[in-house]
């Protein structure tokens, strides 16, 4: 059987959805971080194969997995600099106990 | 065929890693199944024929992002603490689930219009194109600089000492 654009989006729906679940589940922030960087990676697996199956010769999808890479990065940046100026003041980065806005 | 094995090696591979960067308990452990993730994604790119996104993709997450990951856990000193479940973790693995289904239902159900044309390669001077020529994505790329750059100013301003 050969591999077509179903099965490239079967894998990125299956790599979403356990990033989704550690987004989701974990109580540490980093890890947390560390699945919605998955979660972002199963969309660029998708934009890749519509741009390889659907337009092979005009490659809007490589370019849209392009700009999801540098918001990720900036994304990333900007998350662990949160993160470990919160660990500085409460000496902790578990997302239960950061409730300081809860009401 | 040798498409085919390559896709599936890395496909078992990717998940792997994802599910072990979910399910282990030490954190350290985690960010290291996170790359091995990553770099089965950057084959996943080869195996479309998008050899300048594989390039990119271990330049940035595998070279840059998980660096400051595993930075992050060496400041927090969180390796001690591992990385449990919270309280939601059933309802969290019932959603997920539930995407999965609706997601892989309405990708396998809908024909999508399959393009018989080879991909084009080399893809760099396309994608150079595309970014910085005409009727291309130009203001988009300076759109996405400014964030950049407000993103690296913010990120230095928070964890600056006071």
């Amino acid at each position: 059987m050969s591999i077509g654009l179903d099965h490239y989006l079967v894998l990125s729906a299956i790599l979403f959805s356990i990033g989704l679940y550690g987004a989701l589940s974990k109580r540490n922030a980093i890890v947390i971080l560390m699945s919605i960087e998955i979660m972002l990676v199963a969309t660029s697996i998708a934009m890749v194969a519509f741009s390889r199956y659907i337009v092979p010769l005009l490659l809007t999808g490589q370019v849209f997995a392009i700009f999801i890479m540098i918001v990720a990065a900036a994304e990333a940046a900007v998350g662990l600099a949160i993160i470990i100026s919160i660990y500085r003041n409460r000496e902790t980065i578990d997302a239960t106990k950061i409730d300081l806005m809860k009401w | 065929m040798a498409l085919e094995a390559a896709f599936w090696i890395l496909a078992v591979i990717g998940v792997g890693a994802a599910l072990a960067v979910v399910l282990m308990g030490n954190v350290f452990r985690a960010a290291l199944s996170l790359i091995a993730c990553f770099l089965a994604v950057a084959g996943i790119y080869v195996t479309l024929s998008a050899g300048f996104l594989a390039a990119v993709q271990v330049l940035i997450y595998v070279g840059a992002v998980s660096v400051l990951i595993i930075l992050a856990i060496m400041l927090t000193r969180e390796v001690q603490r591992g990385s449990p479940f919270g309280r939601l973790r059933i309802p969290a693995l019932v959603v997920a689930l539930l995407c999965l289904g609706v997601f892989s239902y309405a990708m396998i159900k809908t024909p999508w219009q399959v393009s018989a044309v080879a991909p084009l390669e080399p893809t760099t001077p396309a994608l150079a194109g595309k970014l910085f020529g005409e009727g291309g994505f130009i203001l988009a790329v300076e759109i996405v600089g400014v964030l950049l750059l407000a993103a690296i100013i913010g990120a230095i301003i928070l964890v600056r000492e006071k």
